[in-house]
């Protein structure tokens, strides 16, 4: 059985609206050969969790511009711990101060890629991090 | 963003200049070239101030009158937004431009659970009457014109509006508000929507309305080409998309028995500056001419003044960086001068820590000052439309209008823009051209300084706004008090008569006026709308 494609939740937690971010780096995942399955706009943190079981995902990708991207990541990780979803790799972008990369790391994110980073560096993070099934 | 492509030869020599709107620019301009596009002084330029309004819609420019800066302020508790506020006016501003949190533009109350962690975060709160008191407290409403920055629900914030300022004694007659109340856009670009297309589209409508009679002085609806800039289209589609836009909610009311010259006065614009300084002018001087054609031609607008695009240009959001901050300083200033040659009316500018966060005090008073150094030292208001006459300006001014009607040619093709947002088709086209541009970018084929060229240095430490928890329960706190002390029978009949006319097609504006005054929360009226409307759905793009 050939290798199958790694497959990509990109989700957009809480109200935050700015989507240009998460919609380019999908066309860059895809383009890289990812399965790419995007959220849209307002989703519950609940909500991206039950999709990540319910599409099979090996990484869950956040794109936060609000701010609120510590609450938020707490939040999701302590699901992903309740749901033993913790294989899955957990990225987020967005609007990240430095000093706050090493906060999320702690709290279980995986990889912080904020604005600016490259496509070249997410795809290849992945790569070589996803576990795959 | 939106700087040119540059094609160089081995020895660092420009070969090609393409401009992201698709128009080649030549190493120099001739008489020739005005002829060749078909360049005419009256049909294409006209004297200041007259007909078709290239040059400017004022005959004496900024010299009659400097323009509007309106730093887009807010956040945190309306007392906290309140002391911003008169510090801003205090320092010269004449404008405000209200940054309202997401939870308000959303919708929703302070005490959702939804919501945690946003209340207050990137603007102020907002949930009732009460909280609007008190950050317009002691400002003059009758003097200072205010940008109310949203959208979904901006009917019940405009109307929040109008009841704040008459319990403070002023007269709705007499009041100056701009609510962006752009919903097309947002669906485009921005996110902060809740209703489906349609009724959403129809509560635009009842605004205009309503303010034809009632609200003299406001602008109902500012057309935001700006944050479609933001996702990522080019200039050309940028003035493209927001006629279009225009057209639909201009549609909307002409089908309810008025006239465009009853109502299209009050239209004004936001739209972007930032990237390749020519095209920046070129696109508001062709956007300015076109827009006046465009009235006359397809909606019989005589009315002069009704002719003119009005608005506010400025921001740069998306050509500021988080690395080397500093240099975002050095930017804002050639985004302000490019506006102040675009001949804005008013103007506001993304301070040099937005790629971070929302701006310190003093990130927004640099802003200022720079706007004010343009007009008060440099000489911006000297003369009216300085760039007037040159052989590449005119050509340039021409070549885009020529795309501008190409491009919304597009969108009527595929039924008008409220066809071509439904179905994703200009979400899709904006998401590729943002694509694309990243790429460029990160290829370098595209140069952002202290990005992809000049990366060596240590980047500033930005000082950052920070969040304060305690706003989020002090706001929480305030609602349930809210919530005790008012009369909930009146609240009760307002809300019930406000959803009997959403229902039935009334114009809804008297009615959330209505339901201000009994302190109905904005999330209490905005559940009226989800209840009736439903809520909007996205288009899958990918």
């Amino acid at each position: 059985m050939g290798k199958r494609k790694i497959r990509v939740l990109l989700a957009k937690p809480g109200l935050d609206g700015h989507d240009r971010g998460a919609k380019v780096v999908a066309l860059a995942m895809k383009e890289a050969g990812m399965e790419v399955i995007y959220t849209g706009l307002h989703q519950t943190v609940r909500s991206i969790v039950n999709q990540a079981l319910q599409e099979d995902v090996d990484v869950i990708g956040l794109s936060i511009m609000s701010g609120a991207h510590i609450p938020i990541c707490t939040k999701l990780a302590g699901f992903i711990r309740e749901q033993d979803i913790e294989d899955k790799l957990l990225l987020v972008g967005g609007v990240i101060p430095n000093r706050d990369i090493p906060v999320l790391k702690e709290i279980g994110v995986d990889g912080v890629f904020p604005g600016g980073a490259l496509f070249s560096e997410i795809v290849s993070f992945i790569e070589l991090k996803a576990q795959r099934a | 963003m939106g700087v040119a492509t540059y094609i160089k030869d081995e020895k660092d020599a420009i070969q090609k200049v393409l401009l992201q709107s698709g128009i080649e620019v030549k190493p120099s301009y001739t008489p020739e070239d005005l002829e060749r596009v078909g360049f005419d002084y009256e049909t294409d330029l006209g004297d200041t101030g007259e007909f078709p309004f290239t040059r400017s819609i004022h005959p004496e420019g900024y010299r009659s009158r400097s323009w509007t800066t309106r730093q887009y302020t807010g956040f945190g508790t309306p007392e906290e937004t309140n002391e911003r506020f008169k510090l801003m006016i205090s320092h010269g501003q004449n404008g405000l431009n209200v940054a309202f949190d997401l939870p308000t533009q959303m919708g929703y109350d302070s005490d959702n659970e939804i919501v945690e962690g946003e209340v207050g975060r990137v603007g102020m709160a907002i949930d009732s009457l009460r909280d609007l008191e008190i950050a317009f407290k002691d400002i003059q409403l009758n003097r200072i014109g205010t940008g109310l920055t949203i959208n979904a629900v901006a009917s019940i914030m405009l109307a929040m509006y109008q009841a704040m300022a008459e319990k403070y004694g002023y007269r709705k007659t007499e009041i100056s508000a701009t609510p962006q109340n752009d919903i097309l856009k947002e669906i485009v670009g921005r996110g902060a929507w809740i209703y489906p297309v349609e009724p959403a589209v129809r509560l635009i409508g009842d605004t205009i309305e309503y303010a034809m009679k009632d609200l003299p002085r406001c602008n109902p609806v500012s057309i935001c080409g700006y944050h479609i800039r933001e996702s990522g289209c080019t200039p050309v589609q940028e003035i493209s998309y927001a006629f279009m836009i225009a057209f639909a909610y201009m549609d909307n009311v002409i089908a309810r028995g008025y006239k465009a010259e009853d109502f299209v006065a009050r239209f004004s614009f936001n739209l972007n500056i930032y990237g390749n300084l020519w095209e920046t002018v070129a696109k508001f001087r062709a956007a300015r001419k076109l827009w006046a054609k465009l009235l006359r031609e397809r909606y019989d607008v005589q009315n002069k003044k009704a002719l003119f695009l009005r608005g506010i240009f400025g921001g740069g959001g998306s050509g500021m960086t988080k690395q080397q901050p500093e240099n975002n300083i050095v930017r804002g200033a050639y985004y302000a001068l490019a506006a102040a040659l675009s001949g804005a009316q008013t103007t506001a500018l993304c301070s040099f820590d937005e790629a971070y966060t929302i701006p310190t005090e003093r990130a927004a008073l640099l802003s200022l000052r720079t706007f004010q150094i343009l007009m008060d030292e440099i000489g911006l208001r000297d003369t009216v439309d300085p760039l007037a006459g040159s052989y590449f300006v005119e050509t340039l001014t021409k070549e885009m209008e020529q795309r501008i009607l190409e491009e919304m040619e597009k969108v009527e093709k595929v039924g008008g823009m409220v066809e071509a947002v439904s179905s994703g088709y200009v979400q899709s086209e904006v998401a590729r051209q943002a694509y694309e541009y990243e790429k460029k970018l990160q290829t370098g084929e595209i140069t952002k300084v202290g990005v992809n060229k000049y990366t060596e240095g240590v980047d500033m430490e930005v000082e950052l706004h920070e969040y304060n928890d305690e706003w989020a329960q002090l706001q929480i706190r305030r609602l349930k008090e809210l919530k005790r002390d008012r009369d909930g029978a009146a609240v009760d009949m307002s809300l019930k008569a406000l959803e009997k006319a959403a229902r039935e097609k009334q114009n809804v504006m008297p009615y959330l006026v209505e339901c201000c005054k009994t302190y109905a929360t904005v999330g209490e009226m905005a559940d009226i709308f989800r209840e009736v409307f439903g809520e909007y759905v996205e288009p899958n793009i990918f």
